[in-house]
């Protein structure tokens, strides 16, 4: 391999083909295109990373301190029986609305699912229209519709089902109504995308093999629609573990949630250490829970890139 | 005459009448609420009580006549616009960037991109609000517009690597060996054909700005209050029928961006 | 180097392109005359369209140099590089009409409006697509998209004109008729073409010189006759029309089968011991017990007859099994005896070809 015309002493490290004609003007071009390209997107990711990124490697760092220095007193105080309460019910409300979810969105993402073109495509629209909705709008809505003297009660009265008005909303009640409200679409979405992969000859090849309908249904395509399902499951855990403003507006102060405290313990007591220690915590278990979903269907359907 | 069947496994659509009553209900409950808001809007009483004992158009009035209000809609939608404006051309800048480079830096940062729709909004609303209050950007449409931006940039940028990624970037090389360098081949040839999800990425930007609640309530504070900060403490304190009339509005407009973006998409599929 | 003001001579010097271990292109080098249509022969993979896409400019070679004339340009853009390109799958642009995708590149020279649609007019008749200007690109069936990929190429007259494969999209009929009419537009319009194909008949049919490649080098320059005629080795004789093979033994300048030597009418222009004869069906001949005093003889026995049209094949086993097959015209004279019967095939000295395996 002949060297070309310009190679220098200090070179004889590189491979054959890195010594030659042109090779490191060529090789620099190359070097300058890819930072050209990745540059598009310094602007976009610097933002982010310095608008809401960095403060968060902040708060995780004041999570450690107080006005004497580095400490644990902030982890140790959330395990303060108030804060244990605290956890328990997010956790507990997160649940309840994650399986009414479940038992609402699986019927309604199948029959999306196995409809027309045209149908379908009008259900999902009814389905998008509430997160194109204000979140505010929803949940006022709901604060109308179960007041005392609100649509529910006054229907369930005429309907002779009550005596009297039932308490329904500024408790627990109202604000898992509010909140399944708000978390069916992202049940939905993901389950539907996922149903729609089913290549119906399975469900053919099990008639012809002789299951039932109810049979080919719960052993062949409720397994296949799993990932739609798992990750439907996580996207609404992990938004009710942190969401704040449907429990904060319908819970009426008798709803105490994770992301309620941090909020408290900022506006209310200003104490940042309490409140970063909190905030650490919720980001801990909502990455671990989406770190074991990814782990279950690979990362690479989670962030949708090729 | 035999009904047609349903499924693969030959159940006739009769059979599962029940399986549809049970959705009509689940759809009802997805988006009765909202609807029902509008004719309450109109209702004469302070308690929205159904049925409605007059109609009247009292709360359209307060809402357009109060001060705090009015200022309140111009700093949301200018801030929803700004917002808009920024993260489209942010984003749309990205995925091109991450597409046309891929190497193992683009799958991480697309992974940084999708953070923030990750980490839940209280903890992004408290970090900004700690940072601004060094910056003094707090209660400034700057502050707003840059933090919504963290929202609106990551779905911009799935919207449109996802069009990107259908999209044959052989035109390009073609237009490159034509003599268009790579913005003007970008610019003339890609553009154009991945303009509907930049669109739709520019509308998602613009209704995420407007509706954003949580950061929002953190850091537009005092004449740079936001619609949605008005809102919530509004519905906090006692429920001021106003919000009916501001609710039947917004339901109004989420309609017809919707239906905009579901337009742009039927359009492109001609 | 003759320059003209239609066409300009392309130079390649030792450029190499290596993916991670593997060399797509090892060193290789090439002259291309001004106005010459050269074409690019190989298997997938062998580093043709790397190769192309070299002189294109998308693909970086790691070291080399290219020139177009007297012009270096290895380190130019593609876009300034002033060339024509037609690719694999045309890549037309489907937001435009046709007349939209021609005037693209005129458009992009600052050509202006009126000339812009005289030019449009003149390459849509230049491919046979008069008065289709305004059609929408999906309207269009595959091979219209292919002239309109071909006229978009050669509208602002580039004096280098590559193409890809081009045709490969093509059905049989539609492609043989396409060869020929890329070749008039050659002839027509004169540019030095560069041409991608793993198609032998293809590159036979359109080329000037043909070079062949695989694993990244050149394994033979020639014009088509010389290439198919005098094949360098077995790779290029298999590749490069149909063969059979007889092993043979070169020893002291004579090529043996067996005990055998077989008649040659020149010596082998290798000194390779284990050799190859080629047998190319066409050249064979069937003989009567009589004939065949002057030719090199190999009984067999007949295994089956394939009709195909204007020519047939007969499949024949030689006595040690050795599989070969003749190829007969159409016509009076050509043979069909049944499977099983005794046959002699005879090979002129003329037509023998020895060549030793294919050098890694």
């Amino acid at each position: 391999m002949a060297a070309g015309v310009g190679s220098t002493i200090g070179t004889d490290n590189l491979a054959p083909h890195q010594v030659g004609r042109n090779a490191a003007a060529l090789r620099a071009q190359e070097r300058a295109e890819q930072w050209m390209l990745g540059g598009l997107a310094l602007p976009g990711l610097l933002l982010i990373g310095i608008v809401a990124l960095a403060p968060i490697v902040w708060l995780f760092w004041l999570s450690f301190r107080d006005a004497d220095g580095m400490t644990l007193a902030h982890y140790a105080r959330l395990l303060h029986p108030s804060y244990v309460i605290t956890l328990a019910s997010t956790f507990e409300l997160s649940f309840l609305v994650t399986s009414i979810c479940i038992l609402l969105g699986y019927p309604l993402a199948y029959v999306i699912a196995q409809a027309r073109p045209r149908i379908a495509a009008v259900l999902l629209l009814l389905v998008l229209f509430p997160i194109w909705t204000s979140l505010l709008v929803r949940c006022y809505a709901w604060l109308v519709l179960l007041q005392r003297r609100g649509l529910i009660n006054t229907w369930l009265s005429e309907l002779g089902l009550i005596d009297g008005p039932l308490q329904l909303v500024h408790n627990f009640t109202g604000t898992t109504i509010g909140m399944v409200h708000i978390m069916l679409p992202f049940m939905v979405l993901p389950l539907y995308a996922s149903m729609r992969a089913i290549n119906p000859d399975y469900m053919r090849a099990a008639a012809n093999l002789g299951a039932s309908p109810a049979k080919a249904f719960w052993q062949i395509y409720v397994p296949l629609s799993r990932p739609g399902l798992a990750a439907g499951i996580v996207i609404v855990f992990v938004l009710c573990l942190g969401f704040y403003v449907t429990p904060a507006l319908l819970g009426g102060g008798r709803v105490m949630m994770w992301s309620m405290q941090i909020e408290r313990n900022v506006s209310y007591y200003g104490d940042w250490g309490a409140a970063s220690a909190l905030g650490v915590v919720l980001l801990v278990l909502t990455l671990g829970i989406l770190w074991l979903l990814a782990r279950v269907i690979g990362f690479d359907k989670l962030t949708g890139a090729r | 005459m035999r009904a047609k069947p349903a499924t693969e496994t030959q159940i006739t659509h009769r059979r599962r009448l029940w399986l549809y009553a049970i959705v009509g209900l689940i759809v009802l409950f997805l988006i009765a609420p909202s609807l029902l808001i509008v004719p309450l809007s109109f209702s004469d009483s302070r308690y929205l009580t159904f049925p409605p004992p007059a109609w009247s158009t009292r709360w359209y009035a307060a809402y357009f006549g109060a001060i705090e209000w009015r200022e309140a809609t111009y700093v949301s939608f200018a801030a929803a616009m700004l917002t808009m404006l920024l993260s489209t051309t942010l984003g749309t800048l990205a995925a091109y960037g991450l597409q046309t480079l891929r190497s193992r830096w683009s799958v991480l940062a697309y992974g940084a991109f999708t953070l923030p729709l990750v980490i839940p909004a209280i903890l992004i609303a408290i970090g900004i609000f700690l940072f601004y209050a060094q910056l003094g950007l707090n209660s400034t449409l700057t502050g707003i517009v840059l933090a919504h931006s963290v929202l609106a940039i990551p779905l911009v940028v799935i919207t449109v690597a996802a069009s990107l990624n259908s999209y044959d970037m052989n035109q390009e090389m073609v237009a490159r060996s034509l003599g268009a360098s790579r913005p003007w081949a970008f610019l003339t040839v890609t553009l154009p054909q991945i303009r509907i999800s930049v669109i739709s990425g520019a509308l998602l930007a613009f209704i995420t700005s407007l509706d954003e609640v949580v950061i929002s309530l953190f850091i537009a504070g005092g004449d740079k209050a936001t619609l949605t900060k008005r809102m919530f403490n509004a519905l906090r304190d006692e429920i001021d029928p106003t919000i009916a009339s501001i609710s039947t509005l917004l339901i109004a407009l989420s309609v017809i961006l919707l239906g905009l973006s579901q337009f742009a998409q039927l359009r492109s599929k001609k | 180097m003759t320059i003209t003001t239609i066409s300009l001579p392309i130079s390649i010097r030792d450029v190499t392109k290596t993916y991670g271990r593997t060399a797509a292109l090892d060193n290789v080098s090439l002259e291309i005359a001004s106005g010459e249509f050269i074409t690019l022969l190989g298997p997938s993979g062998s580093g043709k369209t790397t190769l192309l896409m070299v002189l294109a400019g998308f693909i970086r070679p790691d070291s080399g140099e290219i020139r177009f004339g007297n012009r270096e340009v290895t380190l130019i853009p593609p876009h300034k590089r002033d060339i024509g390109m037609v690719f694999q799958n045309y890549a037309l642009f489907p937001h435009m009409t046709v007349a939209g995708n021609l005037a693209y590149p005129l458009k992009l020279r600052g050509v202006d409006r009126a000339a812009v649609e005289a030019r449009v007019a003149r390459a849509l008749d230049m491919v046979q697509l008069a008065g289709l200007g305004e059609r929408q690109v999906d309207q269009l069936s595959g091979g219209q998209r292919q002239r309109v990929a071909l006229a978009r190429a050669i509208i602002f007259e580039p004096r280098i004109l590559l193409m890809d494969e081009p045709l490969s999209a093509l059905d049989k009929k539609l492609r043989e008729q396409m060869q020929i009419e890329v070749r008039h537009l050659h002839q027509r319009l004169g540019m030095t073409t560069v041409y991608v194909t793993h198609d032998q008949r293809e590159a036979l049919t359109m080329s000037d010189r043909i070079a062949v490649i695989n694993h990244g080098r050149f394994r033979q320059i020639d014009k088509p006759q010389d290439l198919y005629e005098r094949p360098n080795n077995r790779f290029i004789a298999e590749f490069v029309g149909e063969s059979h093979f007889l092993p043979v033994e070169v020893r002291g300048g004579v090529a043996y089968f067996g005990e055998r030597a077989i008649r040659l009418a020149e010596p082998p222009r290798h000194t390779a011991f284990a050799q190859f004869l080629v047998l190319r069906p066409e050249k064979l001949k069937v003989i009567d017990a009589a004939d065949g005093a002057e030719l090199n003889v190999f009984p067999g026995q007949v295994k089956e007859f394939v009709y195909q049209g204007e020519s047939s094949l007969l499949y024949v086993s030689l006595a040690d099994g050795q599989p070969i097959a003749i190829r007969q015209p159409a016509g009076s004279a050509q043979r069909a005896p049944p499977p099983g019967a005794p046959i002699r095939l005879g090979l002129a000295p003329a037509d023998t070809i020895i060549v030793p395996p294919e050098e890694t």
